[in-house]
């Protein structure tokens, strides 16, 4: 049977997101010649524009779409799957995409598979792996029905993959009825204050998590990271627990790095956090767990405690 | 403001997990299980909302081996009823979690619904997106601010939801809502041991025995594992002392 995908595209702030060129390219692979289209929810022809590695954009225009709206974007999702009746339906496992995945699961009756870092079609069927359990394990899902729903964890597919210079036809899409009467309205975006430090400019990070235990143990790392060249950065419990701002969080809801060193100090390697850093070059984990599944993703790894090695480490390095 | 938050009760992490026989679900025997810290999150945030606002604060669970717990917990910590849902089997998909919870919802009177924003089993999807659906009402998630504010007689919400990049939108919510909570405004507070002990002498969780629910996620696992040891980083062994030689070694040679 033939395999005709919708990837739905994601865009803040009159940007597409990188999660929408891993879909894409993914969806490529996966789709039947001609058999690829692309959701756009809002936005105009600069960012259809953008969406070339698809056979169609299927946009739907209303002005209660302009800017992300969990209400109103779902209901816009529900008109395009019901009009382009695609077998399978991409969409990031994100933000937004968790707005909006369920929502079309249950809108338009089709099962859905969340959480996923890889898929294939096999016989017709799609078999989508998610990754659960912080990381921990993994399931392959075969859906059982000929069509269905599928979110993505960003970061499982590389992006040059779904950039093109092709120019995709745009078809309009009717809005669906309703989307003016709505209780949820978007206000506005609130940009991240300029920090002191920017760590998506060093080469050499520590990134420090749950594991360090507490606020006085902080000073620690960042003598290590002084002694190194590098910064201090962390994981969410730690920004979340006020330890260190908002400004020094890698991951899905923070900032996205790349050094040539990243040393990881009592990260368990959780796929929020992995989205953030695993492209770094050399990552070098310290985690007293020995089955914490960063050390699948790190080049090396010790399970010694943090509070022996990391002086030892500093001393070396000053 | 009366908030319902429907707590799911996962494998604790911190444990090795190990794969059933037929090699499609978790080995359930002896699996201990703890509140999805999204959870607690959604619970701290509830009551701070109801310390501000006034109301109450009803907690849900399933009943698994550490409900009575996490539920006595929530009443020590100042939740004002805790409801304990039994029948639901471990392997129940989040689906029919949300099922159940909605028909829970029938008997309270709420006008918010809080979550953790996800959980580490929701291999079909979240807990918050999924009832919202059912009760058809609107669901925003990754949410880590909540402002209550009134204008025009009626009472709003003000809600922060996050992007990637530290970005974040902010929506006005009117009416009922589902929210899955990111982050509560501060860490979820302790309650002391002895103050659950004293609640659980107190106070009686309600029981409720679920329909007969009957749902299919129209997936099938075929395969379930764990990522092969032996892949991935290299394990330095020895003393710290012995293991900083190594790092440092490796980070110069890095360095060039």
């Amino acid at each position: 049977m033939s395999s005709n995908i919708l990837v739905v595209a994601e865009h803040v702030n009159g940007t597409i997101d990188d999660i929408t060129f891993e879909l894409l390219g993914k969806g490529r692979e996966l789709a039947d010649d001609g058999g690829l289209a692309v959701a756009l929810l809002g936005g105009g022809s600069d960012l259809a524009g953008q969406l070339g590695k698809a056979d169609r954009v299927l946009h739907v225009d209303h002005p209660a779409l302009a800017d992300f709206n969990p209400q109103t974007c779902a209901a816009a999702l529900g008109a395009v799957i019901e009009q382009a009746r695609p077998t399978l339906v991409l969409v990031g496992n994100t933000s937004v995409g968790m707005d909006l995945a369920v929502a079309a699961a249950v809108q338009n009756k089709l099962p859905l598979v969340a959480y996923a870092t890889d898929i294939v079609i096999e016989n017709g069927k799609t078999v989508a792996t998610s990754q659960l359990y912080g990381g921990k394990v993994y399931a392959e899902s075969v859906i059982d029905k000929d069509a269905g729903i599928v979110s993505v964890l960003a970061g499982s597919f590389p992006t040059d993959a779904g950039r093109s210079d092709g120019t995709p036809e745009v078809v309009a899409v009717t809005a669906p009825d309703g989307l003016d009467g709505g209780t949820v309205t978007f206000k506005g975006l609130i940009k991240p204050e300029g920090g002191d430090v920017d760590i998506t400019q060093h080469e050499v990070l520590v990134a420090v998590g749950r594991g360090i235990q507490n606020k006085d143990n902080i000073p620690l790392t960042e003598e290590l990271a002084t002694a190194l060249g590098g910064v201090v950065c962390s994981s969410r419990p730690i920004v979340d627990n006020k330890w260190l701002p908002k400004t020094r969080q890698v991951g899905k809801s923070g900032l996205k790095v790349k050094p040539k060193i990243y040393v990881m100090l009592g990260i368990s390697g959780a796929p929020e956090h992995m989205e953030g850093m695993k492209d770094a070059e050399l990552i070098i984990a310290v985690n007293t767990d020995e089955t914490a599944p960063i050390f699948e993703h790190a080049h090396y790894g010790t399970t010694e405690d943090i509070f022996d090695l990391v002086p030892a480490l500093t001393e070396r390095l000053q | 403001m009366n908030i319902v938050v429907p707590i799911k009760l996962v494998p604790d992490l911190t444990e090795e997990l190990e794969i059933n026989d037929d090699g499609t679900d978790l080995e359930r025997d002896f699996l201990s299980y703890r509140i999805n810290e999204f959870c607690d999150h959604a619970i701290e945030e509830a009551l701070q909302l109801k310390e501000a606002h006034g109301g109450t604060v009803t907690v849900l669970a399933l009943e698994r081996d550490e409900t009575d717990k996490a539920l006595y917990t929530a009443l020590a910590k100042g939740a004002d009823r805790a409801i304990k849902i039994t029948g639901v089997d471990e392997a129940a998909p989040t689906q029919a979690a949300a099922k159940v919870f909605c028909q829970a919802l029938d008997g309270i009177d709420y006008d918010l619904v809080l979550t953790g924003v996800q959980a580490a089993d929701d291999r079909d999807g979240q807990l918050g997106a999924w009832m919202s659906s059912m009760l058809d009402i609107p669901h925003i998630s990754v949410v880590s601010s909540i402002e209550a504010t009134s204008g025009g007689g009626s009472d709003k919400l003000l809600v922060r939801k996050e992007y990637a990049g530290g970005v974040m939108a902010s929506f006005e919510v009117s009416g009922k809502g589902v929210l899955g909570v990111q982050a509560a405004r501060q860490m979820p507070r302790y309650a002391p041991v002895s103050r659950v002990r004293q609640i659980m002498k107190e106070a009686e969780l309600e029981e409720i025995e679920a329909d007969d629910v009957d749902v299919s996620t129209g997936t099938t696992v075929r395969r379930m594992f764990t990522p092969e040891k032996g892949e991935g980083a290299e394990m330095l062994d020895g003393s710290a002392e012995e293991i900083a030689d190594r790092i440092v070694a490796i980070i110069k040679e890095k360095k060039g």
